[in-house]
């Protein structure tokens, strides 16, 4: 049996209110892949904060090679080999890439920093991931997918013997995820003990040897992967038994016998895509689907006013209309849920209930006050739909786990009742029990009459929910999809731009 | 390879640009404006605010902000000139003033950081404090005397250009080595990098592995170290203390940096813009006197060039940007 590279003990740790982790046990092994698993709020990101001392732990020990240690700061983390990439991209937009890779360890040559050398080593760095960019731009003009696979390539340079990655590829195409297990298992033969927490169990079976679940904050066991079946493990995350996804591929489809038409896209355009012409039914999802950077989130951008239209036309029950900002979008009854959770969703000091009724607010305008009463209604509709993990709606939502944020984001403009919902990776980051919920809310939502845009990079869930499919390539809409002629094969056919001449 | 193109640089090229098409336009327009005595006698007159700017530089890197450095200026003017009217020596008092000054910038930066106040009021309390011990040394104008103090201030180096006299006074080499040695500081070293990673993103900066606590606390201090020093310089140039100098010079040092292309919210800038912000101001100030305009007109058209200028360098700056994206 390997050695035991690293085992934590008794980890107790409580917010107030909220018990995070209840007496939890994990140990790593050397040269293996370890899951972290179980649903939105278990605790698994908390772990890893106690364990990198980003959070003071309530009681516990943590043995590294056998010793005990006592981490004091991340930075004494990554001194002692546990090298972390946190759950949301944690780096400096304004910073190069150069130096997000490097900053802390910089090179030195006479004293000072070699920016020369910081340039270069990051170039051949990035490209073991596949990245050819210009690296002494600033980070945040990249994609959010690009800066996440910078951050994991900053974790891996760093010479650790522990790298954790929460979430890391929450926000990653197929070919970065490919690209990502081949470096993990290449640093699993150096013998790195890796922690990897994911919300896609098929990344789990094909990547990891042993799974630990937790539940609640607390510990529910440590399996070997090629041990548990996938239907057990659920069982495990959950507490129960799971066979809601079953359901709503049935409920699907029926939709829309004679479909009104709801809005109407004519060559519309902005300055960064050109030529958008679609069509979205009353009672009906569309979905949009491509490749990262095809033009998916640039059009959903369009249709909310987002950026700026520069030609074209939008109808909206047939009628001219002129969107021109995110207000008039809401006023039109468009409702808009960002994939940028952290930048253009959340705003972290306000409460859950402020935060899930702050749309609501501006559609009905400022003279028309949500009133106390009806907020916390809202509010606590929404918390038990959507099972956010909270202990109260006036929690604080940047004290959320990840994927219950993303939950309130869904609330605030479920609430605005739009008659227009355009979810950008509205699962991402999501549970995979909560992710049934948001499919079945969705395709419900439909059949009472309002048309959904549904972005996801999932195809999965896509052909689970969608009644129509546009497809893109290039920012251009290649294909149109329905009914049953969405499968993955069709999809991924016209994403790759087969079968045209 | 192409130089990268940034916010911090763009506006540091229109400063540049800007600060050359007024001297440019002022020598068009004025007599005698043209001259490299215009050029040194701005860095004459503002030699201490350009120390004081590149200090306030820092603090603005990471989002703060500390308007205590116009009464951190004044009382270590008061202070020399009361103590080197009680015969104290030279050699003793400056490095005393000096370190005042930055004890207290660094008290500030503790108590920012330990109890999680708003820079502005912990600073503003700073302001205060120091405003009212400028007047418990002493109310009235204290000339200074010392033999030490009185050479350093008249020392300067001056030649023949064309038909006039242009001199340089010494201190203002203080001045450029600081600006010089804040721009390494910044560009070089690791101190310098995560001032900016601070400022960018605290919270990213802390899990990166940066004592942001440490960096913070140090940037007040080093703003209170150049307050200081700026203090000594401007006493070199008036050769007295007087507790009511220098109101409002904070404002003076945060705008320069603003126009110097930083940004309030953290994480973009650089000293040499700062400095150029400084040089700008300077220029407008002199515009204004070759114009002859009576005091109160001078404050309304530094104003309102002030507004022109920094709507320009906005607008120019976005369409920079528009074009690259
Ligand atoms: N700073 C905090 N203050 C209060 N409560 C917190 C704080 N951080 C986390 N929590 C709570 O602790 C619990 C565990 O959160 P944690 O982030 O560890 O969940 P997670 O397993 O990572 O979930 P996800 O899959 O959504 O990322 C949650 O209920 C969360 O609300
Ligand atoms: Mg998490």
């Amino acid at each position: 049996m390997a050695t035991k590279l690293l085992r934590m003990e008794h980890v107790n740790k409580s917010f107030p209110g909220v018990v995070a982790l209840n007496d939890v046990e994990f140990s790593l092994e050397a040269g293996s892949i370890h899951a972290l698993l179980g649903e939105n709020g278990a605790g698994k990101s908390t772990l890893i904060k106690v364990l990198t001392g980003v959070e003071k732990m309530d009681g516990g020990e943590v043995y590294l090679d056998g010793n005990e240690i006592h981490v004091t700061s991340p930075f004494d983390a990554q001194k002692k080999g546990i090298s972390t990439v946190y759950q949301e991209v944690n780096l400096c937009p304004d910073l190069s890439v150069a130096e997000n890779i490097f900053i802390g360890r910089e090179p030195k040559k006479h004293g000072h920093i070699d920016w020369k050398k910081i340039n270069e080593d990051s170039k051949e760095l990035i490209k073991e991931f596949d990245l050819n960019l210009d690296v002494t731009k600033k980070l945040g003009a990249f994609p959010v997918a690009v800066q996440q696979m910078i951050a994991i390539a900053r974790a891996v340079d760093i010479k650790a013997k522990i790298l954790i990655l929460d979430e890391p590829t929450s926000s990653l195409s197929q070919a970065e995820v490919e690209k990502l297990f081949d470096i993990m298992r290449e640093l699993k033969k150096r013998g790195l003990g890796i922690v990897f927490v994911t919300h896609f169990l098929d990344q789990v079976y094909e990547v990891t040897d042993t799974i630990t679940v937790l539940r609640n904050g607390g510990y529910v066991g440590t399996y070997k992967t090629d041990e548990l079946e996938k239907p057990a493990l659920i069982g495990k995350m959950l507490g129960k038994d799971f066979d809601s996804l079953a359901e709503i591929s049935v409920t699907q489809r029926e939709a829309g016998e004679n479909p009104e038409k709801f809005i109407d896209v004519e060559n519309a355009g902005t300055a960064k895509i050109k030529n958008v012409s679609f069509s979205l039914n009353k009672g009906e999802v569309s979905g949009l689907s491509g490749l990262l950077g095809s033009g998916r989130t640039e059009t959903a951008r369009l249709l909310f006013g987002a950026d700026k239209m520069t030609e074209g036309h939008i109808k909206i029950h047939d009628k001219n209309v002129s969107i021109k900002n995110p207000l008039d979008a809401i006023r039109c009854d468009i409702a808009f849920c960002s994939e940028n959770r952290k930048t253009e969703g959340i705003i972290g000091e306000l409460s859950i209930m402020d935060n899930i009724i702050i749309a609501l607010q501006a559609k009905r305008g400022l003279m028309h006050v949500v009133s106390k009463k009806e907020a916390a209604e809202i509010a606590d509709k929404y918390i038990k739909e959507l099972n956010i993990k909270t202990p109260s709606r006036d929690q604080k939502i940047k004290n959320l786990s990840g994927g219950n944020q993303q939950k309130v984001l869904l609330a605030r403009w479920l609430a605005t009742d739009p008659e227009l919902l355009i979810m950008d990776e509205p699962t991402r980051g999501i549970d995979i029990g909560a992710k049934a919920e948001i499919q079945r809310i969705v395709v419900d939502l439909a059949k009472t009459g309002m048309s959904c845009l549904f972005i996801s990079s999932e195809l999965e869930e896509m052909q689970r929910c969608c009644n129509t499919m546009y497809v893109l390539r290039d920012k251009k809409i290649v294909d149109k999809l329905s009914g049953d002629n969405i499968t993955e094969a069709n999809i991924m056919k016209s994403i790759a731009g087969e079968g045209e001449n | 390879m192409m130089k990268k193109l940034t916010i911090g640089n763009v506006s540091l090229l229109i400063a540049i640009c800007l600060f050359i098409a007024m001297f440019v336009g002022g020598s068009i327009k004025y007599d005698r404006f043209g001259s490299v005595s215009t050029i040194f006698n701005l860095f004459n007159d503002n030699a201490y605010l350009i120390i004081v700017a590149t200090g306030m530089t820092f603090v603005l890197l990471t989002g703060g902000i500390d308007i205590s450095v116009a009464s951190n200026l004044a009382f270590t003017c008061v202070l020399s000139a009361f103590l080197l009217d009680k015969r104290w020596s030279a050699l003793v008092v400056i490095p005393l003033v000096l370190f005042i000054g930055t004890f207290a910038g660094f008290l500030m930066g503790y108590c920012i950081q330990v109890f999680k106040i708003q820079p502005f009021i912990i600073t503003l309390a700073g302001l205060f404090f120091l405003r009212g011990m400028c007047a418990v040394v002493s109310t009235v104008s204290i000339p200074i005397n010392n033999a030490f103090y009185k050479s350093l201030a008249l020392s300067k180096i001056s030649f023949q250009i064309g038909g006039s006299r242009a001199k340089l006074y010494y201190y203002v080499f203080i001045a450029l080595a600081v600006v010089l040695i804040a721009w390494f500081v910044l560009k070089y070293t690791k101190f310098g990098r995560y001032v900016y990673a601070v400022g960018s993103n605290e919270v990213s900066a802390e899990l990166m592995g940066i004592d942001v606590k440490k960096v913070k606390i140090a940037v007040y201090a080093i703003s209170g170290f150049s307050a200081s020093l700026g203090g000594f310089v401007f006493s070199l140039y008036t050769l007295a203390g007087y507790s009511l100098q220098n109101m409002g010079l904070e404002l003076d040092a945060i705008s320069s940096a603003v126009i110097g292309g930083t940004l309030l919210t953290g994480g973009v800038g650089t000293v040499i813009g700062s400095m150029f912000g400084v040089l700008i101001q300077g220029i407008i100030q002199t515009i204004v006197t070759y114009q002859n305009l009576n005091t109160w007109w001078t404050k309304v058209t530094i104003a309102a060039l002030l507004c022109f200028f920094i709507v320009i360098q906005r607008i120019i700056a976005i369409r920079a940007e528009k074009k690259k994206a």
